[in-house]
């Protein structure tokens, strides 16, 4: 065991430091949504009589809750399409052997090179031809695969034991049932990285929901927060409030499960 | 699942007398079908169809025809195009090396930490969590003069002078690029730490018995064993930056990109020309632009990393 030295500990104290600066910006933050308009110039951190008159007043005024729920029936559709498809295309990938396997692979690898914005016009022009501007679907179409989940899990697959498999073949198995309750269950470390990338990435998504949709009733949490900041023009109390409605529940998520998010990045930067 | 049960039962013998290998052939295909589609409608016929756009003069309202390369002339003798390169590649220049060096700091002192290690790492993650949108309006106020701004009121407390931040041609663009560095170090560290945590432990004992340096150590163990960590996040921050777009808009809502231009990215360039102006045709050029740099820059940086 290393002895503690000096060095250690002003390392140690810059490092906690450090990590202190960070958080700043989040605690100003919720500090400034307790407080009511007349101490907002008061910068104190801990508010000196909180109030959560702002909250009750964003809230009841209903958008929020409608923005919230949206972005929550995206985030979550989108992250269950994402489990599933890409999954079964990496396990097909991975495990199957067929002519035309490898060209498959780098097709859909390839799109990787291609930046979202580069798609959005036409996806637009798409949009707009089926009537799906101001819907769901729309907000939705464009994620419900990624060629870099379908990557991660075919890299995953491939560290699960064909004999596994074999067995379950020679025990009459079909191969649906092969992937879905005996592979899949095999990489559920790489499904949790997966589904909370994509659960993140479309939760402060914020690019093409702003280009899709013109309703205020179809808007993101974070399309909807932009739109009501501009409207609150210098009332940063209100602003800091609805910025908080935004950020506080992947906070209180990656509190509770830090560890296995922590890891799902680490898995997926590694693999990915 | 049905479809494939359904034509099982109805050719019954055809499918008995496959052998395994044919079975899995078609397995396979059924497994793909609906993602190839997915792939085909809604990433390759895209990619065709922006390259397309980018040769005709759509907008919303006129029917796209044929104009050559007349959207590329426009967009290189445009000055602003110029000025909005010049500032998508200063976010670039700058944002990455900082974020990258950093991060690897504190990476390197937080591998070593046991005490309270998973708290500290948390604080430094927390704001990757966050949504660019709502952070954007956070730092925005932060840069506020006083009595408003945070950050003025501390430099005045020291008797510093105010600065202007986001009101300034020069200060604005480093003031916009501190939220995305702030909130993509988490990603970086937690990274640098995994890759930090691969390298094998036997080869620092091993140098620590030849009687190496710390710093001896970092450079010839550490760093070199760290390469693909590195090439990864210089690539991955790289492309992150070069697209830049959520804090920039939200940063400064009543003129996105702005004082003068002064911080607009390729990005908002691009989101301004379609759905501003919109110049579908001439938007889909900058798309088709921005795609080349892309390319262009991740292909160099995997170069001249992987030669090293």
């Amino acid at each position: 065991m290393p002895r503690i030295r000096p060095g250690r500990i002003i390392a140690w104290t810059l490092l906690l430091i450090g990590g202190m600066i960070m958080v700043t910006p989040l605690l100003f933050m919720l500090s400034t949504s307790l407080k009511d308009a007349s101490q907002v110039y008061d910068l104190r951190v801990i508010p000196q009589s909180p109030t959560f008159d702002n909250y009750i007043e964003i809230l009841g005024d209903g958008r929020f809750t409608r923005w919230f729920v949206n972005s929550m029936i995206v985030a979550v559709i989108v992250t269950v399409s994402n489990v599933f498809f890409d999954s079964l295309v990496g396990y097909t990938l991975a495990k199957f052997r067929f002519r035309g396997r490898y060209l498959v692979f780098v097709a859909i690898l390839s799109t990787l090179m291609i930046p979202t914005e580069m798609l959005v016009l036409p996806w637009y022009l798409m949009a707009s031809q089926f009537g799906w501007l101001d819907s769901y679907w729309g907000i939705m179409f464009p994620g419900m695969m990624t060629a870099f989940g379908t990557f991660l899990m075919k890299q995953f697959f491939e560290g699960v034991p064909d004999d596994f498999l074999e067995a379950a073949r020679i025990d009459g198995l079909n191969e649906f049932t092969i992937w879905w309750k005996i592979a899949m269950p095999l990489v559920t470390p790489a499904l949790s990285a997966l589904a909370i990338f994509t659960f993140l990435g479309n939760w402060t998504a914020f690019f093409w929901p702003l280009i899709v949709t013109t309703s205020a009733d179809l808007y993101t949490l974070p399309v909807g927060l932009s739109s009501f900041a501009v409207e609150q023009s210098i009332q940063w109390e209100k602003i800091m409030t609805g910025a908080s409605i935004a950020t506080l529940p992947t906070l209180i998520i990656f509190l509770i499960l830090q560890r296995y998010i922590v890891r799902g990045v680490m898995l997926a930067g590694l693999k990915g | 699942m049905s479809a494939i049960a359904h034509r099982e039962a109805a050719s019954g013998g055809l499918w008995s007398r496959m052998s395994l290998g044919q079975k899995q052939v078609i397995w396979a295909w059924g497994f793909l079908a609906v993602p190839l589609i997915f792939y085909a409608v809604i990433r390759f016929w895209p990619t065709f169809q922006a390259f397309y756009l980018s040769i005709t003069d759509w907008t919303i309202t006129r029917p796209a025809t044929f104009v050559g390369l007349e959207n590329y002339k426009r967009l290189f003798a445009d000055p602003l195009f110029w000025q909005v390169f010049r500032n998508t590649f200063m976010y670039l220049i700058l944002g990455t090396p900082i974020s990258l060096l950093i991060s690897f700091v504190v990476a390197y002192y937080l591998d070593r930490v046991r005490f309270m290690h998973s708290f500290i790492r948390a604080l430094y993650f927390l704001p990757f969590l966050t949504t660019a949108a709502a952070m954007a309006w956070v730092w925005r106020w932060f840069y506020q003069p006083v009595p408003i701004g945070v950050i003025n009121d501390i430099l005045s407390s020291f008797g510093i002078p105010q600065q202007p931040f986001l009101r300034s041609t020069s200060q604005a663009l480093p003031a916009v690029l501190a939220p995305a560095v702030w909130a993509g170090l988490g990603f970086q560290i937690i990274i640098f730490l995994a890759g930090l945590r691969a390298i094998p432990v036997t080869y620092y004992e091993a140098a620590r018995i030849d009687g190496l340096s710390e710093g001896a150590i970092l450079r010839k163990i550490t760093l070199p064993l760290l390469k693909p960590t590195l090439v990864f996040l210089v690539v991955f921050s790289s492309i992150g930056f070069l697209r830049i777009f959520d804090q920039v808009y939200n940063i400064n809502t009543n003129d996105p990109g702005g004082p003068l231009n002064s911080t607009k990215p390729l990005v908002l360039m691009i989101y301004q020309t379609a759905f501003s102006s919109y110049e579908m045709g001439y938007a889909a050029a900058q798309t088709v632009v921005l795609f080349l740099i892309l390319l262009v820059i991740s292909l160099v940086q995997l170069r001249i990393m992987r030669d090293r």
